[in-house]
């Protein structure tokens, strides 16, 4: 059995990656994922892992080197932030395009300007389209079983794309929590050694980044989403096979309370515990709250989407990016195009929240559901707690 | 295009797009591209070989009597064997002429 421990998140993230016994690192620090970087090449430094850390002079090379890495059939992680993340954006939809497993701990900020060093979604949601996998996660324990599970799905011989496990920087990065950290035994069982499904050497021939003409391009741009449409069915299988083995569930949306919910909030990332006390609250006060976590952003969770909302009036969706000028944030937009056929569906309200840093705390969350009550506000997005 | 060779739809494209076979690069023939040629005149020529060093295609050839030649499968016209020679014996010709 693992052991319950107390750890900053961002070094529990790089402890995990250890778990699964890496090949070759390529990160490149930024704030506030410095500490998984730095973790990382103290993991390599120490001999814990037999593994490569390759110091790189900016996150594009990160990312670059981290494919030629992967393309020889090695396991990869790299982390970045914010900035980085978006630097690593040229090069993030050819990782997928050549289908290597790469794992991307991400420690969510804002992206400048103003610059600003905290946290929100504003760094993953520019590449919701570069055909990653994507995870959220809630916690310091979430973080850690699926930097593990991550692994796994994206080598699966079915699935064969890079994964981004998203972590909030600071709110989870920068904090010590308890965290169940699974022994390598443990992992060693759920995690076997990566076969690729083809690897660059000289004895095998193979062409790998090539050219696709008009053509082909449209068959391969159907193709690489085939896979990611399909490797949600991967993802549940894993998901259960960690409850079964670890005994903690994950689903694409977590819902609480929602049984007999006519409002409820959905997030994603940290702000769902914080949520969760403040559905407690409401429920306190007669109001029948619940709250949808989204854990899985791609591939999107249509159908489980369209289970979750079931009977519930008005849908509070919060989102931590802007899309200027656009329909509202881009979870909004998403959940609301996701159920535009769905016969019955709630009224879906839209708050900008928790922008740069700015602290969302229960009143703040109690106050979106008393205001979204009417299933309508004067705009048709909000940002939430703006002075002026 | 002048010839086609590979996968026909969505699911015959390989995963990654990755290509197992040797060579298949030279079975597109990005002679099609030209809109111009280049044209050798042998008695300006020296055989200095420069055209077959610079050509970034490699589709120039030394032929059996020292000249040298393009393969139209593969020169897209690009003009800098012309541009190279300092002899200036290639010019580059219209296609259509």
């Amino acid at each position: 059995m693992g052991k319950r421990v107390g750890m900053e998140v961002a070094i529990a993230s790089a402890e995990a990656a250890a778990l699964c016994k890496f090949d070759v690192a390529s990160v490149y620090p930024i704030t506030p994922q410095s500490h998984v970087a730095e973790h990382l090449s103290d993991i390599v430094a120490d001999g814990r892992v037999d593994a490569s850390f390759i110091t790189v002079e900016s996150e594009h090379s990160a990312l670059s080197s981290a494919m030629g890495a992967s393309a020889t059939g090695a396991r990869v992680v790299t982390a970045t932030s914010s900035q980085g993340l978006l630097f690593m954006g040229e090069v993030m939809p050819i990782t997928s395009a050549m289908r290597l497993p790469i794992v991307m701990i991400i420690a969510n900020r804002a992206v400048s300007g103003p610059i600003n060093i905290w946290n929100d979604h504003s760094d993953i949601m520019p590449m919701r389209d570069t055909g990653w996998i994507s995870f959220f996660a809630d916690n310091g324990q979430e973080v850690v079983d699926m930097v593990i599970q991550a692994f796994k799905v994206g080598e699966d011989r079915r699935v064969m794309l890079p994964v981004n496990v998203n972590m909030d920087g600071f709110q989870l990065t920068h904090v010590v929590e308890p965290i169940i950290m699974p022994d390598q035994e443990e992992v060693d069982k759920f995690l076997p050694p990566y076969k690729p499904f083809a690897a660059l050497h000289p004895d095998n021939v193979v062409s790998m980044g090539t050219l696709g003409m008009p053509e082909f391009f449209t068959e391969a741009q159907k193709s690489k989403n085939v896979a990611l449409v399909n490797s949600k069915k991967v993802i549940l299988e894993v998901w259960k096979e960690w409850e079964k083995q670890f005994g903690r569930k994950y689903e694409p949306i977590q819902s609480y309370k929602t049984e007999d919910a006519e409002i409820a909030l959905l997030t994603m990332g940290s702000m769902g515990e914080t949520a969760e006390i403040a559905v407690d609250e409401l429920r306190k006060q007669g109001v029948k709250a619940g709250l949808l976590k989204l854990k899985l952003w791609r591939p999107f969770p249509f159908d489980e989407l369209k289970k979750a909302v079931k009977g519930i009036k008005v849908l509070a969706v919060t989102d931590r990016a802007c899309s200027f000028g656009g329909p509202g944030g881009p979870v909004f937009s998403e959940i609301r195009s996701a159920l535009y056929d769905a016969p019955k569906r709630p009224k879906i309200v839209n708050f900008l929240i928790g922008l740069g840093g700015r602290d969302v705390q229960v009143e703040d969350f109690m106050a979106m559901v008393q205001k979204a009550a009417k299933g309508k506000l004067s705009e048709p997005y909000e940002f939430y707690g703006v002075r002026g | 295009m002048s010839e086609k060779k590979g996968p026909e739809t969505w699911q015959e494209i390989n995963p990654g797009c990755m290509v197992f076979r040797k060579g298949s690069a030279s079975e597109y023939h990005t002679g099609s591209w030209r809109a111009k040629r280049p044209l050798w005149e042998n008695e300006k020529c020296i055989k200095c070989g420069v055209c077959y060093i610079y050509c970034p295609e490699g589709c120039i050839t030394e032929q059996q009597d020292g000249f040298f030649d393009a393969n139209l499968d593969y020169c897209k016209g690009c003009g800098i064997c012309a541009h190279e020679c300092w002899p200036g014996a290639i010019k580059m010709v219209n296609e259509e002429e």
